[in-house]
């Protein structure tokens, strides 16, 4: 089979409707039919805005070969006459799997057993979830009953592939064309190059294991293209050759949500590829970022139906963000359109491709213009696809796909009749069926009764009357025949009149009558007059557009209207913590001007800045957490045990709640680290926690570059079953540095050359820190490992930036000091692994007393949003002063991340990231009550009440429209709160992706 | 600097004689601490009072001058006395290292298990048990895990030879985990993630249901061959033990006191009960205390008050409920230490700073049924208190200088405070 297809797809050339003339033929004559197919009298819509009135469409051989009012009709045509009814070119889809079925997985946990670390396939990429040699046409089957379901929405053309791996190889382009052949049908067997993050279902290779790992092998997917189309490689690799064949095709990018548009765009960014991208359905509430891509987006339609929140212990399970989805997700294609992204609408994520219709009519009731709509279906797919000259538009040289309509496409009572493809019929429902409603006078074997036919002419409903008292009745009417059954007058009796006859042009129906007695007789049931139409009314009532509550940003509770403003205000009367020579100042002012601050000192004058009084209150810079791991979409790349190449500020999270409720706890910067999965993990992203900002907003300006080192327990895998990847031990740990290190030089040397060089971002990363450019904050716990990087650091003449954790630091706190490392640790956590049996609370002390630079961080979500009381410990534990402690999350972090520049103290120049605090920054006793970063504030507390009472008044507003809809018996889904995951260190698998 | 350590180190040699880890002596000669600030427990203060206790309990609790000290006396003006915090619902003593699974005691297998005992795996002499005392915690029930009806707890002070030793009441409760009202899809198995309503929730009731009503026609009749579960059901219904119903949803709780009153259990406790403030009535009304979710934690709700963890004791209180704080959760042994920071983490958030102290004494005893033993400074009771230098809420002045559990004079030492001064005295050098 799979030969037979190739071969065809070979002679695929000019000759579609023909392709097999040259085939012999054993059944019987040749037979080639060359007629011209005209339709007439059509209201022809060519193009979206576009229509002919009166048009006429002439085809031959599957294509247009003429379009307009006065065209040439050629002798050997059928002439159809279509009066009044309106021709559009039939849709695209041009994301679907059609005919293709979804490869599964073998289930389980990949972590499971002995993990598979290499790949399973030979002469191809080392990694096996890059698949772009695939080709759909080896596993497709032209799928008659799916083809039928999307003609009858309007489909006639649909680009599918195999939906499986990272890249996933090419696509064809299919006519719905169900009586032709692959040979007619098949427009294209490689339409376009499909990719995703999602790993491929067949294979079991373990990494990447997270979004960021498959961003990264992306990345280096496309460095190793280049390298080996340049002819640089030794050995032969056919995936990296498909690659290269299929780089002039349309590139597809099925990113799967909002977020994930950003995060592919950016890759495509880097390598000058402007990626088509799938989106999730949920772009309208980050509008700015979507159209800032460029790229055309293909929306699903799949809109959340209303949570059922009949019950309301069920009903608090829904959160205010899903609530809001609910009620905006319509809007989706009518926000992209208002604000200039292309788009095309797809099936994709529908679970009935059949309900695809009234989804797009649900867009239109929701705000989005119907020509924009007919050209996310034609003519956008079509140039998506690179067919703008035969598909999506009814022009001269198209193929010949398009619809019949009772009316206008998108009008509610509209009908498709007809969808042709390649020239061929497909019936949906049956056209020209005659209207038989009105009011007749039934007359039966002397008897008269009053026969009412009203509704729709192919669906009619009936009603009979004798004398006053209506009947009980019931109507059929098909293909031509209509047959009317009624009861007699006294309802309590089983008795049954049956009529049946041919429907003829006639305006009386005359046919049999069969009595109740089975009596056979002819009936005649004369027309009186014709029904009146009564739906203008009703129209209009549905046509109303629903209520649409406001996007904030982040759209979930607690978000930002609008992005808080830079304001300059002058605190008056603070106790202020500066952290510099200065030390503790009472009844002092504080001027933050244009985001910076500008002033310290008594009796300031506000120059136009806001006061605040802040008497009896403390001013101290923000807090700064180390080591946390909010805010991120995965946290640990376990695929391999170096992941230099990954880094978190691809897959930071910027609708996380936890920033909010950091900023609660006077926390404005924070490092999100990779995790400890691996002795080499990945790149960490320094984040100012601008809740509402877009994730690119969050990092750092000219972030410092910091990667993630990990040792113990974690690295070597000692507390779950994993028994074969290197290292297993301690003593490994280190030669695996060695390793990399050593390579790393190498790499860097010869890149220092000159010579040509293969790119390799993991090893770019391992020479940053060896030429001093990249920082390591190292997972550490027990003294005999801490000792032995900064060993290994020394021999590659670096210093290790960082320990993080570092519980036995106070064990090598003289060591540490003379390496120049700094220490980042909890507070009091100790007892949870066999590693941190002798971790002490007076860890923090010691080291700070031996001179070494310490921060208490959190690693934690919770612990996180209370460090003033974790820093607060290391003066029960080990006598630390109160502002040496405070600095433990403030300047010392700072200085440790490189950023004490800007921020870490209250100093004239730096950046306006400070707190308000409502008592002694140590106490326990103390709330934030004003968080401010550059000026901004994005926490208040006393607006965070409001914000309470918004939600609640918002939510309640929500549920109301959600019953409503239950109750009008729109379909609904069972309440549920969406999983949110709580990184720390040790999270193994990144969220569901 | 190094000096300041030096001598923070001098001071602390000097005041703890005691041999570290060694429970202490039966108390010989009459104690009385002078001058401090006597936090009583059930939300009095007393300034400059005087507090006298003999042969483990304590004797006088007054103003100073209204009473004669006696025997050896600690001047204590400046300072702060507290009953020993407790720490309910606690695995203290049965892990000692979360990953070491050897180490790990705190869970039997099966569904029903009333008759398994948390007392007898109690390892008096763990090292995460020693680190509570500093900071003040002396006391706590020892809770086994899992299960529908994960055990039976009792009830210890923290410096003991032995289990049995350490036991203030032994086998005081049995521990009944709720069904959820909410289970999460199995995301592995390709269902959605979330969180959706329990379909399972009411045949989870039924069969407890079933198993209630067995225990009680079981224990009707002593002849009855002995089934071990039934049996040990049966302090439950002659009011000897408590039911502590782990539970955190307003239905959830709604159903378990209804549960709890069909099957004629005498005395309830609520323990979780993240959202019990918000059926707090229907708790003051039926009498039933809780024991409330960790206040360091985080909302349960995305659009959840931020503070709501640290508020919800304070609801409960302002309800009239008798509520007390546990730990129970992530790494609950070591952090447990931090139960005082966690009351006074509720006081920041709105209650009264004594109500706070009452969250983890007086009001912890009395949900424990051991208030007539502990919980307070108050004649007749247990002589289990200690001083500190200033606020034991806070911590930066949660700093003690002497502890006693039934008036005995305990040792302040630990692993912890063993190596930080091995690790000084190296670097003093």
């Amino acid at each position: 089979m799979k030969k037979i297809l190739l071969s065809l797809a070979v002679f695929w050339g000019g000759y579609l409707a023909n392709a097999q003339e040259y085939f012999p033929k054993n059944d019987g004559v040749h037979t080639v039919n060359s007629n011209y197919t005209v339709l007439k009298n059509a209201v022809v819509h060519t193009t979206p805005g576009k229509k002919i009135k009166k048009g006429t469409v002439v085809i031959h051989k599957g294509k247009i070969t003429a379009v307009g009012t006065s065209v040439t009709i050629p002798k050997n045509s059928v002439v159809i006459d279509v009066e009044g009814k309106h021709i559009y070119p039939s849709f695209i889809d041009v994301y679907t799997s059609f005919g293709i079925e979804k490869p599964k997985g073998k289930g389980g946990s990949p972590f499971g057993g002995n993990p598979q670390y290499g790949a399973s396939r030979e002469g191809y990429y080392w990694n096996d979830h890059i698949r772009p040699e695939t080709n759909a046409l080896a596993s497709f089957k032209y799928d008659n009953k799916k083809a039928k379901e999307l003609l009858g929405q309007g489909f006639g053309v649909v680009n599918t592939h195999v939906p499986d791996g990272i890249a996933r190889g090419t696509g064809l382009l299919v006519a719905l064309n169900n009586e032709a052949k692959e040979s007619e049908r098949l427009l294209s067997d490689r339409s376009a190059q499909f990719f995703s993050f999602e790993k491929s279902k067949k294979s079991r290779q373990l990494y990447p294991t997270s979004l960021m790992g498959s961003i990264a092998l992306l990345r280096q997917m496309y460095h190793d293209v280049s390298w080996y189309e340049s002819g640089n490689a030794a050995t032969k690799d056919l995936a990296l050759e498909a690659l290269n064949r299929n780089k002039s095709l349309p590139q597809i990018f099925e990113a799967g949500s909002r977020i994930n548009t950003f995060r592919a765009d950016k890759v495509g960014d880097q390598f000058n590829i402007q990626y088509v991208l799938v989106g999730g359905g949920d772009e309208y509430a980050r509008i700015a970022n979507v159209k800032a891509t460029n790229a055309t987006y293909v929306l699903p339609l799949n809109f959340p139906d209303a949570y059922d929140v009949s019950d309301p212990y069920q009903a608090g399970l829904v959160s205010l963000g899903d609530m809001r989805h609910w009620n905006q997700a319509p809007t989706n294609p009518a926000v992209l359109k208002k604000n200039g992204v292309p788009f095309s609408l797809s099936t994709i994520k529908l679970k009935k491709a059949n309900s695809f219709l009234a989804k797009v009519k649900k867009a239109i009731q929701y705000g989005l213009d119907k020509e924009t709509a007919l050209a996310a279906l034609t003519t956008v797919p079509a140039k998506i696809l690179g067919r703008t000259k035969d598909l999506g538009e009814i022009k001269t040289g198209a193929y010949a796909n398009f619809l019949i309509t009772s009316g206008e496409l998108f009008a509610d009572d509209n009908i498709i009749y007809e969808n042709w493809v390649q020239g061929k019929k497909h019936t949906v429902k049956e056209m020209g069926i005659k209207d038989i409603s009105g009011i007749y006078d039934l007359a039966i074997e002397g008897t008269t009764y009053n026969l009412d036919i009203s509704g729709k002419s192919e669906a009619p409903k009936v009603a009979v009357k004798s004398g006053e008292i209506t009947l009980g009745s019931k109507i059929t009417y098909k293909e031509g025949w209509v047959s009317i059954l009624f009861t007699d007058k006294d309802a309590a009796i089983s008795k049954y009149t049956r009529l049946i006859a041919a429907v003829t042009p006639d305006k009386n129906i005359t046919g049999k009558a069969i009595l109740p007695d089975g009596t056979e007789t002819t009936f005649t049931a004369r027309f009186k007059e014709a029904k009146k139409k009564e739906k203008e009314t009703k129209k209009k009532d549905k046509k109303e557009t629903p209520e649409i509550v406001d996007v904030s940003y982040p759209n979930i509770a607690y978000g930002n209207e609008s992005l808080p403003k830079q304001e300059d205000i002058l605190f008056k009367n603070a106790t202020v913590w500066t952290n510099e020579a200065e030390g503790v100042l009472s009844t002092t002012d504080v001027l933050i001007k244009g985001g910076k601050i500008v002033a310290i000192g008594k009796n300031l004058s506000p120059r136009g800045a806001k006061v605040i009084d802040a008497t009896g209150k403390h001013l101290t810079s923000g807090i700064i957490d180390e080591h946390s791991h909010i805010a991120a979409a995965a946290i640990n790349e376990a695929g391999h045990n170096s992941s230099a190449e990954v880094t978190i500020e691809d897959v930071v999270s910027p609708d996380d709640i936890d920033i909010y409720r950091n900023l609660a706890g006077g926390v404005t910067s924070i490092q999100i680290l990779h995790g400890s999965a691996n002795p080499i993990g990945g790149r960490s992203a320094i984040l100012k926690l601008k809740w509402g900002e877009s994730a690119e907003h969050l990092i750092y300006d000219k972030t410092p570059k910091f990667i993630k080192f990990a040792l113990g327990e974690n690295v070597k895998q000692s507390n779950w079953p994993s028994y074969s990847r290197f290292p297993q031990t301690r003593m490994g740990v280190e030669q695996l540095y060695m390793d990399y290190f050593t390579r790393a030089k190498e790499y860097d040397q010869l890149k220092k050359s000159g010579k040509p060089y293969r790119r390799d971002d993991e090893m770019e990363t391992l020479a940053e820190i060896l030429n001093g450019e990249r920082f390591i904050s190292c997972h550490s716990y027990v003294q005999s490992e801490i000792n032995m990087l900064m060993k290994v650091a020394e021999k590659f003449d670096f210093r290790v930036n960082t320990f993080t954790h570092i519980l036995e630091g106070y064990k090598v706190a003289d060591k540490m000091a003379a390496h120049g490392v700094g220490g980042s640790t909890f507070s009091d956590w100790w007892a949870y692994k066999y590693e941190v049996n002798d971790a002490i609370p007076y860890n923090a002390a010691i080291m700070h007393n031996q001179g070494v630079t310490v921060a208490i961080n959190s690693d934690d979500a919770e612990m996180s949003r209370r460090l003033n009381q974790e820093a607060a410990k290391s003066v029960k534990y080990g006598g630390v002063s109160e502002e040496d402690a405070w600095k433990f999350v403030t300047l010392n972090p700072a200085k440790l991340l490189h950023i004490d520049d800007r921020v870490g103290s209250i100093k004239v120049g730096k950046d306006a990231d400070v707190v308000l605090w409502s008592d002694h920054p140590l106490s326990i006793y103390t709330k934030a009550e004003k968080t401010i970063i550059e000026g901004k504030v994005y926490f208040d507390i006393e607006k965070d009440i409001q914000k309470r009472k918004d939600i609640k008044a918002e939510k309640n507003k929500l549920i109301a429209m959600m019953l409503k809809a239950k109750n009008k018996g729109l379909k609904t889904q069972p309440a549920k709160k969406k999983e949110k995951q709580h990184f720390e260190c040790e999270t193994l698998e990144s969220v569901h992706q | 600097m190094k000096n300041i350590i030096v001598i923070i180190l001098m001071l602390f040699v000097s005041i703890h004689i005691n041999a570290q880890q060694t429970p202490a002596d039966t108390q010989k000669e009459a104690v009385t601490i002078e001058g401090a600030t006597a936090h009583i427990g059930n939300g009095e203060v007393i300034e400059n009072s005087v507090i006298i206790f003999e042969n483990g309990k304590i004797t006088a609790v007054a103003k100073q001058g209204s009473v004669t000290p006696k025997g050896k006396v600690i001047k204590a003006i400046g300072k702060h006395v507290y009953p020993g915090f407790i720490a309910p619902n606690s695995t203290l003593g049965l892990v000692e290292i979360g990953a070491v699974r050897a180490s790990n005691d705190e869970e039997e297998i099966g569904s029903f298990n009333p008759h398994i005992r948390s007392i007898i795996a109690y390892n008096a002499e763990s090292k995460i048990v020693e680190s509570m005392r500093p900071n003040g915690v002396l006391m706590s029930q020892i809770t086994p895990r899992g299960g529908r009806i994960s055990g039976t707890s009792s009830i210890v002070q923290l410096d003991a030879w032995n289990w049995e030793d350490a036991t203030i009441k032994g086998d005081d409760g049995i521990h009944l985990n709720w069904p959820s009202t909410f289970t999460r899809g199995r995301w592995w198995l390709g269902e959605d993630p979330g969180y959706k309503a329990n379909k399972k929730y009411a045949e989870q009731i039924s069969k407890l249901d079933e198993f209630f009503v067995n225990a009680v026609a079981n224990n009707s009749d002593a002849a009855t061959i002995q089934n071990l579960p039934y049996h040990a059901m049966k302090g439950l219904f002659n009011g000897k033990q408590t039911l502590f119903v782990h539970v955190d949803t307003e239905k959830g709780i709604l159903d378990a006191i209804r549960f709890a009153s069909k099957h004629k259990v005498n005395k309830m406790v609520i323990v979780g009960g993240s959202e019990a403030y918000k059926v707090a009535k229907t708790l003051k009304e039926n009498n039933i205390g809780v024991l409330v979710n960790r206040t360091h934690s985080l909302p349960d709700f995305e659009d959840e008050d931020y503070d709501q963890p640290y508020k919800n004791a304070k609801l409960l209180v302002d309800a009239g409920v008798l509520v007390a704080l546990q730990n129970s959760g992530d790494m609950e042994r070591a952090n447990a230490r931090n139960l005082p920071f966690q009351a006074g983490t509720v006081a920041a958030h709105g209650l009264d700073k004594e109500k706070a102290v009452q969250l983890i004494t007086g009001n912890a005893a009395k949900i424990l049924g051991v208030a007539d033993q502990v919980g307070t400074l108050a004649v007749g009771k247990d002589a289990t208190l200690f001083i500190s230098e200033g606020d034991a809420l806070d911590m930066r002045t949660n700093l003690l200088s002497e502890a006693f559990i039934q008036g005995r004079a305990i040792s302040l030492e630990s692993h912890q405070t063993k190596l930080w001064k091995r690790y000084s005295k190296k670097y003093s050098k």
